[in-house]
């Protein structure tokens, strides 16, 4: 089976029926991406196939063979954070940080699909993501933050076009 | 670059035991900070004996600062979220006059660290932090030593700034790795001038998070990431109830399936195997059959000698009424007004967002295991009793925690691992699923509180009886002046197993004490927050209460009638808060084919908290400590509660036991009142206490309708996405 994971390509040997989650995890030690319950309820497992935030616990492998799946590790680019994580650790969205790569790849999608976000967007497309720890408000300051800079740069290419 | 850096799971190359100080770190410079100036049973590896039970621990700190420079600390606290990295680094670099990316501390190891007797009750700033400043600020005066003889002058004309040592004679500056290169000094100290609040300029500040970088990029490997070489994954087959016994196992089909073995050693059935799906198979392929007596559930059912359920959970828990003491009992019959009443309280689940989960290795006779405890000594020693093993052949390490919230004392996924790794000869990494840990963790005790009480005319407290069943002490004593009060806990028989939580049983006898505080200003005919102020004489709590509601708004027009506002106040571990929240009723609609209209649902829309626990370290991650703990609030006060049938856990899955979303989010307001006269006090459980009550009142007001259990709207439930 082939695997196209953070733009690497990857030929691996594995039963298609095992959760891409522990494939990700045990075959190629990506272990940004979390277990927290196995069942699609918590969100820690959150990976992008084409841009789009899926729970890897519940997604067979086989299912997304050949499409372009973006973990954690592969957000930041040449040791360049992106836009989000930045804006994670300026606003102290995370205590224990064991959410904290689901819902960046939450939000990474939300903001793919609607740059600018209204409150209750980023709540409802944040639903199914648990913090225990409570960084909800912090986590929708960090989200308004990177829309707000997207819009000033939209408007700047607007100006130049 | 610190020499050692186990932070991300390294192994030490070399062996520990028994080896003094300055082989185990290098050269250098070595400060070792104890309390009675001793360092012979600190010794790395020690195994002096230790008294668990003996107050206070021991908190001892090591700082080494090696021959190129590097700044390692070592404490025994755990990080687990509430951010100490960073607090106790910034109060060593005060003291070093460093900045704090200069240096790293190496936590929780039991070779590595000095001995600690865990993270828990909120006290690593109020003693670790002192500890920290005091070894650092012996450091700094070594280095001004090493410093004033290097230079030939008067050690007045040296100082540190900006992590340099400078010579105000001559204006030359050094690195401090100038000063210990060839050095091989070893200080015990049992203090030194540390640098006065007032003077702060790095505590006090909102320094972010120290290892936030490896946490947004998933650098940062958790217990449950390690890998060793040829590590196994191994799963436990857990018994069908709480206290079955294994009548018969049939590993037959798993133990078909190529390089998985099967360990059964007692009523301990494991499974062990190359991968995730492996295990899952061979799980699923070790058949077993256990016998059960009767057990209670949390079902109202008649009570006998089977277990509870979750309906005569409150009856096992509270047998008899106690009877009230003399004083007590006359100043009641004198009280104008007397109010009695009884508060019930759920067990819940601590949830913490990573399951525990261990890593074991054995070489050579010893034992090395990875897990997330917060009590990382008292694992290593259940693990040298169940082994036989002397503690120095036992070694706990503790990567940063992925949350726990006082549900991770013990280390039940350690002895697991170790069994299992002993049985296969390799290292196994077990994690254990959301559903065992729903299971086989433990639980925040359920509890039965009763206050009797009575007022005069006037709304002045003459009586006052608490008597809490089973939740805890904590918390208990009311904080109002009262002239005859008693309150008293009484231990029961917990159906399910309990232990520590957030807050402990503080939120429990907050919520109890703060909802009669509001009848009793009803029955006055006085507004609420008066009659807490005509009762209370405590500076430090009548000054959040007074902020909080200045902040509020308290007094103004609600916004409709199905709005509400309540207030609450209390204190824990010597910091002080009060809440004020707004809830608002959600028609529950339609439900389905049920007859009855459902109740409405609650909404908090707005919680705002004054908090004070003296100096304040870090303001914004003690913010982060408040919201949190409004939102951890949120599902104990409203939906949680765990449900329990003759042994068994019924909602042990995130689908059926609901947990705070970002739909119960309110806006969160959080003032802090910073008393840097003060000592910093434990921050992080404290907030918890006003949550239920402040909104338990809300609600009263907003209906007329006191709910007495927590939690107050468990038909709230909405399914997540």
């Amino acid at each position: 089976m082939e695997l196209v994971v953070n733009r690497t390509r990857y030929r691996l040997v594995v039963d298609p029926g095992r959760m891409l989650l522990w494939v990700l995890r045990d075959e190629l030690e990506l272990t940004g991406t979390k277990y927290g319950c196995g069942e699609g309820e918590c969100g820690a497992c959150t990976v992008l196939i084409d841009g789009a935030a899926i729970r890897s616990c519940v997604t067979r492998v086989s299912a997304v063979a050949g499409k372009q799946i973006t973990t954690i590790e592969g957000l930041a680019q040449n040791g360049k954070l992106h836009p989000l994580q930045e804006a994670f650790i300026q606003a102290d969205a995370l205590q224990c940080g064991y959410c904290t790569p689901g819902m960046i790849l939450s939000s990474v999608a939300l903001l793919k699909k609607t740059p600018q976000p209204t409150e209750p967007e980023i709540r409802t497309s944040l639903e199914g993501n648990v913090c225990r720890c409570g960084t909800y408000p912090r986590i929708i300051v960090a989200v308004k933050s990177v829309a707000v800079k997207n819009a000033a740069l939209q408007m700047a290419a607007g100006q130049h076009a | 670059m610190p020499r050692f850096k186990w932070l991300r799971g390294n192994m030490p190359e070399f062996d520990l035991e028994r080896r003094g100080f300055l082989k185990f770190f290098g050269g250098g410079l070595v400060l070792l900070l104890t309390l009675d100036g001793t360092s012979s049973s600190q010794e790395p590896g020690s195994t002096a004996a230790r008294r668990p039970d003996a107050r206070p621990p021991e908190l001892a700190a090591w700082l080494h600062i090696s021959e190129d420079g590097a700044i390692t600390v070592y404490t025994g606290k755990v990080e687990m979220g509430q951010n100490i990295r960073t607090s106790l680094a910034q109060a060593v670099a005060e003291e070093l006059r460093t900045p704090i990316s200069a240096l790293q501390l190496v936590m929780a190891d039991t070779d590595l660290t000095p001995y600690d007797m865990g993270t828990f009750d909120s006290r690593t700033i109020p003693l670790m932090a002192p500890q920290m400043r005091k070894v650092g600020a012996a450091a700094r005066e070594a280095l001004i030593d090493l410093a004033a003889d290097k230079w030939k002058v008067d050690r007045a004309s040296i100082t540190l700034a900006g992590g340099r040592v400078k010579n105000n004679v001559s204006g030359e500056t050094v690195g401090f790795g100038e000063l210990t290169r060839g050095q091989k000094l070893v200080k015990t100290v049992d203090g030194a001038k540390v640098t006065p609040a007032a003077e702060w300029t790095l505590q006090g500040t909102s320094v972010p998070k120290v290892n936030a970088r490896e946490m947004v990029t998933g650098a940062h490997r958790y217990t449950s990431d390690l890998v060793r070489p040829n590590m196994l994954h191994g799963r436990v087959r857990r018994p069908a109830a709480f206290q079955a016994k294994l009548t018969s196992l049939d590993a037959k089909e798993a133990g078909a399936i190529p390089d998985v073995l099967v360990v059964r050693d007692g009523d301990f059935v494991g499974v062990v195997a190359p991968d995730e799906a492996l295990l899952r198979k061979a799980i699923n392929g070790t058949k077993t059959v256990w016998s059960t007596d009767a057990q209670p559930s949390n079902d109202a059912r008649p009570s006998n000698d089977a277990q509870p359920s979750n309906k005569d959970l409150f009856g096992s828990l509270k047998k008899t009424v106690s009877p009230l003491r003399p004083d007590v009992e006359q100043a009641l019959q004198a009280a104008d007004h007397k109010l009695e009443a009884t508060y019930t309280i759920a067990y819940i689940a601590h949830v913490p967002l990573e399951p525990r989960a261990a890593v074991a290795e054995w070489n050579d006779g010893k034992l090395t295991v990875w897990t997330g405890t917060e009590l990382p000594w008292s694992v290593r020693s259940e693990l040298a009793a169940a082994f036989k093993l002397p503690e120095d052949r036992v070694r706990v390490i503790v990567p940063d925690i992925g949350s726990a919230f006082g549900g991770k004392h013990t280390g039940e996924a350690a002895m697991e691992a170790a069994r299992l790794a002993k049985a296969a000869n390799a290292p196994v990494k077990l994690i254990w699923s959301r559903e065992e840990e729903f299971t086989w963790g433990y639980f925040r005790p359920a509890g039965v509180i009763d206050i009797r009480s009575g007022i005069t005319r006037d709304g002045l407290i003459t009586a006052w009886q608490c008597d809490n069943y089973n939740s805890g002490p904590e918390g208990l004593d009311t904080p109002y002046d009262v002239a005859n009060h008693a309150s008293e806990f009484h231990a029961a028989a917990s159906p399910l197993r309990q232990g520590s939580y957030r807050g402990m049983a503080g939120t429990a006898n907050h919520f109890a004490r703060e909802s009669l505080m509001d009848d009793l200003a009803s029955a006055a005919g006085i507004d609420p927050l008066e009659f807490r102020l005509k009762n209370l004489k405590n500076a430090r709590l009548r000054a959040v209460l007074q902020s909080a509601a200045d902040r509020f708004g308290w007094g103004k027009e609600k916004p409709s009638a199905d709005h509400g506002f309540g207030l609450a106040c209390g204190v824990l571990n010597d910091s002080y808060v009060a809440m004020c929240a707004e809830i608002s009723l959600v028609p529950a609609g339609f439900q389905g084919a049920e007859v009855e209209p459902a109740p409405p649902n609650v909404r908090i829309d707005r919680v705002l908290t004054t908090f004070e626990c003296g100096a304040i370290l870090n303001p914004e991650h003690l913010k982060g400590q408040i919201e949190g703990s409004v939102m951890l609030g949120i599902g104990g006060a409203l939906f949680e509660s765990v449900e329990f049938e003759n042994g068994r856990i019924l909602n042990p899955r995130l689908a059926t036991y609901r947990v705070p979303r970002f739909s119960d989010l309110p806006i969160i307001e959080t003032v802090l009142l910073d008393r840097r006269d003060l000592p910093s006090a434990g921050a992080g459980g404290t907030p918890i206490v006003a949550l239920a009550p402040a909104v338990g009142n809300a609600i009263f007001q907003a209906t007329g309708t006191r709910i007495r259990s927590l939690p107050m709207a468990p038909k709230g439930f909405v399914k997540s996405l």
